[in-house]
């Protein structure tokens, strides 16, 4: 497993190089793990990825960097702290670098020659297969996929002068996943939306959720459903929830300062009854935190955003596969209780590409929403049911009327402030829980069953907990095991219980300040963490670092 | 077929709503609409329970948000007749902001305000539209604000149908809430509405004295002849369709809606994300 680190100013081409670097090294067979560390501007700064690649699944990044491409001396300075004994710094000549580590490259000359400056990424592209001792059998036909027509050639010559001019230092097997798909956390929640049947998506551009946006604007056309710009995000919501009622499966998206402006409309989407999927990217806060960076610090408000009390659902994506199926389920969930399903993703995830096993549809039933027919005598929209579900029929679709009422209503839809009906359609809505709860998935466990010190996470921590746990227990057989939370409200609370039971400590791995997770399940079970593992400094907790904490046993 | 009942409101005795609500009932009938394919939506206020008291699809949703729900349930399907009755608070104050750009977006939904000049639900207050100097319970001195100008404001955004209308005179409402109803794309109706609770300055005899209608000859086309009549907003009033032109909708400039079927008949094709899917191997 090797890890390369490419990094320079905003607006020097490091996205394309990064996005057909993986690409080839996907296509030569490897397992391809990107992260993306943008800072909050569109030229200058420093900007860095990190592909970390092998012949084997990789759940999480690295700080410890085998080589790096180093647009600029920034890059060199910042990141040589991680560089590896044996590592490299791949550079222009133009670099002032005195590494000893350094291979400096005429890149910049070469790219000019070739006609355009901006093929100099392709060079060093070139440069690092032959460093890692990759051919350049495949080059040309996935070029062909990652670069337009008129730049094709241009770039393959770029590709074998940098091929050229380098040495072969590291040698690694193939893996098999030349088949699989290489997406971003944002794709696969986008894509997942569009297999569920998304008809609408509204949003407001807010880093880091624009990417869904932008994704699915680009596939709108191709797939038939319509993606509106709001106006603002209470727009974006008040839309989604329109069109759900008028019979859309309907979508909306956006990061934690304007899920904080929707959250009135949740409640409406509780009340009214109206299927809703909403999407909140965590980046740090409170405000406007640090814009492009991650944290996992919306937990508490979004189980409880909006007055009152309504039934809802929160689901944390753990990774871009979990990110694809659980946005379908999202859909189904809300279509059929009726309710906001929310779904928590991060910038880390959003942003970070992976090497996935290919989306299988076949096996995924997608529910088709309700489109209703005829009913005899009055319809009743919010019915008093046994289950609390009432049945939903779609406005003009047939001979009834379809009223939505974001007061307190009859089963008509009429607004009412009689106590009992009030009690009546209280307790309607919130026994739709019960049922909920019993479809809940429980977190996922890893590692050794009878583990003595229990880790617990939720959401995009998954992958380096996982790392962890396998590093962990390669060191200490048998001692550790660790609990992932997908689903986070209602809360799942079986194997919690059966586990911690068991477990001499329980550590929490949380991207906050406070240990959200940590006090919704004392809150929920009673179960007391015993200390912590916290990060809230916008980047994301490694494998590494969560080892590195557990062994140093937490924060108490 | 096309009859639309009408329930019982609760509305002070003598207030401007009964006959919107009554010129609405008579000019979706006159329109021949068929009442199970009329959405009528509403925000928060008195205005805003109109959906409420008339037989058709209601939606009732938050304060100020009853454009983009309106917006989105005629995108999904617009076999739909979409009216919008509420406030001016709702639509001026709280929901400023979607007023402005659903006048850009031109989706063909039908917007009418009945504009009272006064907050009525919560006893009272100025609204955007009150008039500087008006003492209310907590514009205790007399409001402050320059009073805002919806019809004006609708021109210079470029709304395609910007009527004014008057409670009062319920033949010409009727007859300008069947054209509004009719013309495809955003259509503002601002219906100048005593409040006979909380305002005591804009009564019906304030109207009745200061409202005419527009000459037979006035031209709607000309657009710097209609902002001038929409500033007429003093001791003459002038009432009727100020500005119309013909522009296309929101739906005729969605490639995605653009002479198809109803976005929510649509059937989704396996095979297109299979295909999307491939684009990422």
């Amino acid at each position: 497993m090797y890890n390369i680190l490419v990094g320079g100013a905003a607006g020097q081409g490091i996205d394309t190089t990064v996005a057909n670097l993986e690409v080839l090294l996907k296509k030569a067979g490897y397992y391809v793990f990107t992260i993306r560390d943008f800072m909050s501007r569109v030229r200058g700064g420093h900007n860095f990825c990190m592909i970390r690649f092998g012949n084997e699944m990789i759940t999480s990044h690295s700080n410890q960097v085998d080589g790096m491409i180093a647009l600029d001396d920034d890059t060199v300075e910042l990141h040589k702290k991680n560089l590896k004994e044996d590592g490299f710094i791949l550079c222009d000549t133009k670099l002032s670098t005195t590494d000893a580590k350094a291979i400096k490259l005429n890149m910049n000359g070469m790219a000019k020659e070739l006609g355009n400056f901006r093929v100099s990424g392709s060079i060093a592209i070139g440069a690092i297969l032959k460093l890692f001792g990759i051919g350049m059998d495949h080059v040309e036909e996935t070029m062909k996929t990652l670069v337009k027509e008129a730049y094709l050639d241009m770039n393959l010559k770029a590709v074998k002068l940098g091929f050229d001019s380098v040495e072969t230092r590291y040698s690694i097997s193939n893996g098999n996943f030349k088949d699989w798909m290489v997406i971003s956390g944002s794709k696969s929640l986008a894509l997942g939306a569009i297999a569920a049947g998304v008809n609408f998506y509204s949003a407001y551009p807010m880093s880091p959720s624009t990417a869904i946006m932008e994704y699915l604007a680009s596939k709108s056309v191709e797939a038939d459903f319509v993606v509106e710009q709001a106006e603002d995000e209470i727009a974006a919501i008040n839309m989604a929830i329109g069109a759900s009622y008028a019979g859309a499966r309907a979508m909306t998206g956006t990061s934690g300062g304007g899920f904080c402006l929707k959250v009135e409309a949740l409640g409406l989407s509780g009340i009214a009854e109206i299927p809703l999927v909403a999407v909140d990217v965590q980046r740090p806060g409170p405000a406007t935190g640090l814009p492009t960076r991650t944290e996992q610090s919306d937990l508490k408000f979004v189980i409880s955003a909006a007055q009152g009390e309504f039934p809802r659902m929160v689901i944390a994506l753990k990774n871009h596969k979990d990110a694809f199926y659980q946005t379908i389920r999202a859909f189904d969930i809300a279509e059929k209780y009726q309710i906001p399903v929310i779904l928590l993703s991060d910038q880390y995830l959003g942003d970070s590409t992976a090497t996935v096993e290919p989306f299988d549809l076949s096996n995924i039933k997608v529910s088709e929403p309700s489109k209703g027919e005829y009913q005899e005598g009055e319809y009743l929209r919010y019915q008093l049911t046994e289950s609390g579900i009432s049945p939903r029929l779609i406005p003009g679709k047939s001979r009834n009327f379809v009223s939505a009422d974001s007061d307190e209503h009859d089963e008509r839809g009429f607004i009412t402030e009689s106590a009992d009906v009030r009690n009546q359609m209280m307790d309607k809505r919130m026994k739709k829980l019960d049922l909920l709860r019993k479809e809940l998935l429980e977190p996922e466990f890893l590692g050794e069953v009878n583990c003595e010190i229990l880790l617990i996470g939720w959401g995009s921590t998954y992958g380096p907990i996982a790392e962890a746990v396998h590093t962990l227990n390669k060191a200490e057989p048998g001692k550790y095991g660790a609990l992932s939370f997908g689903d986070v409200y209602p809360l799942p609370t079986k194997v919690l219980k059966e586990k911690a039971s068991k477990a001499k400590q329980i550590i929490n791995i949380e991207q906050n300040a406070t240990g959200q997770l940590k006090d919704l399940i004392r809150e929920q079970t009673g179960i007391l963490c015993t200390s912590s593992i916290l990060k809230y400094d916008g980047r994301q907790i490694s494998g590494e670092e969560i080892v590195e904490r557990v062994r140093k046993g937490g924060q108490k | 077929m096309c009859e639309f009942k009408t329930y019982e409101t609760a509305w002070c005795p003598g207030c401007g709503n009964f006959s919107i609500l009554q010129c609405l009932k008579t000019a979706l009938e006159e329109l021949g609409k068929d009442p199970y394919e009329v959405l009528m939506v509403g925000g928060i206020g008195q205005a805003a329970k109109t959906p409420q008291y008339i037989s058709a699809n209601s939606f009732c949703g938050l304060h100020g948000r009853s454009l983009p729900a309106a917006v989105a349930a005629k995108i999904t399907n617009e076999k739909l007749t979409v009216i919008v009755d509420t406030g001016d608070g709702d639509s001026y104050g709280e929901g400023g902001n979607h007023f402005i750009h659903n006048i850009r977006r031109n989706v063909d939904i039908t917007h009418f305000v009945h504009d009272n000049q006064i907050y009525g639900l919560t006893k009272g207050q100025a609204s955007p539209t009150t008039s500087e100097g008006q003492i209310t319970g907590v514009q205790v001195t007399g409001s402050v604000n320059t009073p805002l100008n919806p019809v004006l404001m609708a021109i210079a955004a470029g709304a395609g149908f910007v009527a004014r209308a008057f409670s009062g005179d319920t033949k010409h409402l009727t007859e300008i809430m069947k054209q509004a109803i009719s013309y495809p794309g955003y259509a503002i109706v601002d219906i100048l509405q005593p409040c006979i609770s909380f305002n005591k300055v804009n009564t019906y005899a304030y109207y009745k004295s200061r409202v005419y209608h527009l000459e037979e000859d006035y031209d709607p086309s000309n657009k710097l002849e209609a902002m001038q009549r929409a500033m007429e907003f003093d001791d003459r009033i002038p009432i009727g369709v100020l500005y119309q032109e013909q522009k296309q909708t929101f739906h005729q400039k969605n490639i995605v809606l653009a002479g198809r079927e109803p976005l929510v008949d649509r059937i989704r094709d396996n095979s297109v994300i299979n295909n999307l899917i491939k684009e990422f191997v």
